[in-house]
């Protein structure tokens, strides 16, 4: 193991991350919110605490294995879900203990969007806007983003770019070079968030808002400058705009690449995943509808049909923008809506949950055991698109969603230890891990009402969903340790 | 540059490996899944499964804007087809191809434009039997390289006892061969490179590149060591590709020998081969080599495809009493544990056939590149063109170019003439320059000095 090398670059990392408490410096400085103080403390201790890593460790440039990336990326996210912190915990002017601090920190960099804060209204812009800016930029991927502006990552930075990357099949490139590869993601993030963000202001909301909600949308984060979120602007539009961005985001943005470089559609309309990706969402749109509809909860058609469509899409893609309050919904909708983040955005989009892909592959695979059954001797590749699948990929998403499961009832079982409700305790641990964000029961506006022990689980919940479970245990086995 | 590399074989996961570490955009083609997908792990290139001439599988490996096609698969014919479908569907501009059959090669017509459009054909067995056959008739050398045409030769000789100018500063050299121009480009001393000046001593075991015309070549050599007798016995073990063409063109002026283990193949080769003596047996077997008088052999190649076989066998060999022993080793890591003591001379095919694919890679007008010392050296003969207000070089004096550190230039080659480089000399326009680097992470900044000013064009 390559402890200095490591030490490197989180140190690198953390200093560059450190630049993230500028733009908040900055709104502090135009809003006159006078919260300047704690942001620019952040930045300072950062950027020292970074130097102190990286300064006794600058020489030691040895290539990175593959275990190496495993650490940086795991470190980084840890490191940063507490950086992150640094910030919110030394504000005055709304007091934070050091759990609140950090659940807020890691649920915005993991795109979450629970809050534990509740009078989002009142508190200073400069950290409302800092909610809106970590969400951001987790969406992407930190590490994504460090490997595009720093050339240093090169050829260590693919096993950093696989480990970021959600989705099972990590290995195709956009582009030859995978600086360029992370480049062109972020040009396309950067380019989805400023679209969204000039369509949220020509709908109506005030400049703040609309880059903040637009970092929180294009992110799939949730976060909201308003405790109502997206409710609070009651606009038909701006839940207009809301919605195509949300379905944007939760592409594979590959596929958005080849479509930009290719000026057509076709590579959306080849793709099965985005195809099945939206007759999920349609199917389960449709049911949320018309069983709001029959059951009276809204008075009128039209009304059923823009609230149920908006939460569907809002959990589908697990941004958890709401703007009604879901979980009292009849019957089986608030299960039903929390089912659908399970299967969550596309592979390589910046939506939770365990991928399109994988569920539809899951799905796949049950169908042929079903022709086995009938034809015994039968050769039966599953397929994705027309291509026959790889045999390992299949495995890795057996292991995937038997490690996803697995997780999450420990998890469960522990918050419901720890005196939570079985509703609360079950929701909240699967609105953490599909980085979804409200749950139901006591968590379905906020987190606040809850303990810290299940704060600090719900943590560890965020980081397993954003890293793909993989990330993350296998630095937990005594294996990966062993020399 | 956007490089399409068909074919993950040894040739084309190390081409990709040199090109990859330049900053190029690097896409490699390969039916086999696992080969592609262990590169992409260790290197920053792009993999596509498929059969590599099929034009979606060239579509999906971006040949629509790529600016060169390596196609160097095993088999000639998917090479071929595949620079002729990059030409027909995507005009790509420079199209390379591995094509070793010589029924092929045999009819230039074919690779016409209007036939089979291959820009390049490179068959790297033939660039490796050529590199050994030089090295073998010139005894004492461990590296031969040839530059425009042969007319200029840069060789690395180790300095042993004897050699008169072992011992005594650089610019003795002229004083012991008058009338013989040269130039010594680079020293290795312990692994490490000196730049030399006139006042630099020759040690003992210093590695000695040296640039000369073709005829002053063994005087120099004879400078350094004593020169050691002319090579006329010769075993070679495994009659493959390198081994069979390498005895067809050392037999009719050598005793040449050749040992396979396989008794079809044998039978093949000495129908083939009509003076040299082709043994079936195990190279590495101590009683075949007695028998065959190893102990008055001048030089032992081991030629199999087998990496541990010849070195092994090299090393018996040797200890058998060979002259000198020389293996051909894929693996750079065991050129490390093997070269100097207990082999005499390594041979690394990858490096020997890369140099002549990077001199299209190169930007500005590169005739031809050398890879050395595992690819951290280079030389290179670059034409100066344009005149003194578009280009850097030309009509400058060599003492007023600003060349990076690490760099020599070591001659001129003006038309037929070969002019070894001093400080005055200056550089004409169309003149061949042959310049040292070593550190390869400087070419860069050489590209650049023969790259012409937006003025010529």
């Amino acid at each position: 193991m390559q402890f200095k090398a490591i030490l490197r670059i989180i140190g690198l990392l953390l200093m560059v991350f450190s630049t993230t408490m500028l733009p908040p410096i900055a709104v502090s400085l135009i809003f006159e919110d006078d919260n300047f103080w704690p942001f620019f403390d952040a930045f300072i201790l950062l950027l020292f605490a970074g130097l102190l890593l990286w300064l006794p460790n600058r020489n030691s440039r040895k290539e990175m294995r593959l275990r190496d990336g495993f650490i940086v990326v795991a470190m980084f996210w840890l490191v940063l879900g507490l950086a992150g912190a640094t910030p919110l915990f030394l504000s005055n002017q709304h007091e934070m203990s050091l759990t609140d601090a950090v659940f807020e920190s890691m649920s915005g960099l993991t795109t979450t969007g629970a809050t534990v804060i509740i009078g989002l209204d009142s508190l200073p812009q400069s950290i409302l806007y800092y909610r809106q800016q970590m969400q951001w930029l987790g969406g992407m991927g930190i590490i994504v983003l460090a490997v595009a502006i720093m050339p240093m990552l090169g050829i260590g930075g693919m096993q950093l770019y696989k480990a970021e990357t959600p989705g099972p099949m990590k290995d195709n490139k956009l582009t030859p070079r995978i600086t360029e590869t992370a480049k062109a993601l972020w040009y396309i993030y950067l380019g989805l968030t400023i679209a969204c963000a000039v369509a949220y202001w020509a709908a109506g909301m005030s400049w703040f808002d609309a880059i903040g909600h637009s970092f929180a949308t294009v992110a799939i984060g949730g976060f909201s400058t308003h405790d109502a979120s997206m409710g609070f602007f009651n606009s038909t539009t701006i839940e207009a705009v809301a919605m195509v961005f949300m379905l944007l985001a939760g592409v594979n943005f590959s596929l958005h690449f080849l479509a930009w470089r290719s000026f057509s559609l076709r590579p959306y309309q080849q793709d099965e995943e985005f195809r099945t990706y939206l007759k999920i969402l349609f199917l389960v749109a449709v049911t949320t509808c018309t069983y709001l509809y029959v059951t009276h909860t809204f008075a009128t058609a039209p009304e059923a049909i823009q609230r149920g469509l908006f939460q569907v899409i809002s959990m589908g893609t697990t941004t958890g923008f709401t703007t009604a309050q879901y979980d009292t919904w009849p019957g089986f909708l608030p299960v039903l809506l929390l089912m659908l983040s399970f299967v969550g955005g596309c592979a390589g989009s910046t939506g939770g949950g365990m991928k399109v892909i994988r569920v539809l592959l899951l799905f796949k695979q049950g169908m042929r055991e079903v022709i086995r059954i009938i034809h015994p001797n039968a050769q039966v590749p599953v397929r994705i698109g027309d291509k026959p699948l790889n045999e390992r990929v299949m495995e890795s998403i057996w292991g995937f969603f038997s490690l996803y499961i697995a997780s999450f009832s420990v998890m469960a079982l522990l918050l419901a230890a720890s005196g939570l409700d079985l509703v609360t305790a079950f929701s909240a641990v699967a609105a953490c891990m599909n980085n979804l964000g409200p749950g139901l029961g006591d968590v379905a506006a906020n987190y606040a009402g809850i303990n810290d022990l299940a704060k600090w689980v719900l943590c560890f919940a965020m980081l397993l969903g954003r890293l793909e479970i993989f990330t993350i245990l296998v630095l937990l086995t005594p294996a990966f340790w062993r020399n | 540059m956007k490089i399409i590399i068909l074919g993950a074989g040894q040739v084309g996961s190390s081409v990709a490996a040199t090109l990859a570490s330049e900053a190029n955009d690097i896409t490699i083609v390969d039916k086999e899944g696992q080969r592609v997908r262990e590169l992409q792990d260790k290197l920053d290139v792009r993999v596509v499964v498929g059969h590599a001439s099929h034009p979606d599988v060239l579509m999906r490996a971006g040949a629509e804007d790529a600016d060169m096609i390596l196609a160097v698969t095993n088999s000639d014919e998917t090479n071929m087809v595949a620079c002729q479908i990059a030409y027909t569907l995507f005009h790509t501009p420079t199209k390379i191809a591995r094509v070793r059959a010589r029924a092929y090669l045999n009819q230039p017509t074919l690779f016409a434009q209007e036939a089979l459009p291959i820009d390049v054909l490179i068959s790297p067995e033939q660039v490796v039997t050529d590199y050994i056959t030089r090295i073998i008739e010139l005894p004492g050398a461990l590296q031969v390289l040839d530059f425009a045409n042969g007319r200029v030769r840069l060789v690395a000789v180790r300095a042993l006892h004897g050699g008169p100018l072992v011992g005594n500063q650089l610019k003795a050299l002229k004083e012991h061969m008058p009338g013989i121009q040269t130039r010594v480009a680079a020293i290795y001393r312990r692994g490490k490179a000196i730049m030399p000046t006139g006042d630099t001593v020759i040690e003992v075991d210093d590695e000695v590149f040296f640039i000369a015309a073709r005829k002053n070549i063994r005087a120099v050599i004879a400078e350094m060591r004593r020169i050691d007798r002319p090579v006329k016995r010769i075993i070679i073990a495994g009659g493959g590709n390198i081994g069979r063409r390498l005895a067809r063109s050392l037999e009719d002026s050598h005793q040449v020998k050749i040992i396979d283990h396989n008794l079809s193949h044998a039978k093949e080769i000495s129908a083939d081969l009509k003076r040299t003596i082709v043994l079936h047996g195990d190279a590495a077997d101590a009683n075949l080599l007695l028998e065959e008088n190893i102990e008055n052999t001048d030089v032992f190649c081991a030629m199999t495809n087998d990496d541990e076989a010849n070195i092994l066998s090299a090393m018996l060999a040797k200890r058998l009493g060979a002259k000198k022993v020389m293996a051909i080793i894929n693996r750079g890591e065991y050129v490390d544990l093997v070269q100097s003591d207990l082999i005499d001379i390594a041979i690394s095919p990858q490096q020997v056939t890369i140099g002549s694919l990077l001199a299209h890679v190169r930007r500005g007008d590169v005739a031809m590149v050398h890879s050395l010392r595992r690819g951290a050296a280079e030389a290179i003969e670059a034409v100066a063109h344009g005149d003194q207000s578009s280009s850097k070089v030309v009509g400058r004096a060599i003492d007023q170019i600003k060349l990076p550190d690490g760099t020599t230039i070591g001659a001129v080659v003006r038309g037929d003439d070969v002019l070894i480089a001093h400080g005055k000399l200056v550089i004409q326009p169309e003149d061949h320059v042959i310049l040292f680097v070593v550190d390869k992470k400087r070419i860069r900044e050489v590209e650049q000095l023969f790259q012409v000013g937006l003025g010529f064009f």
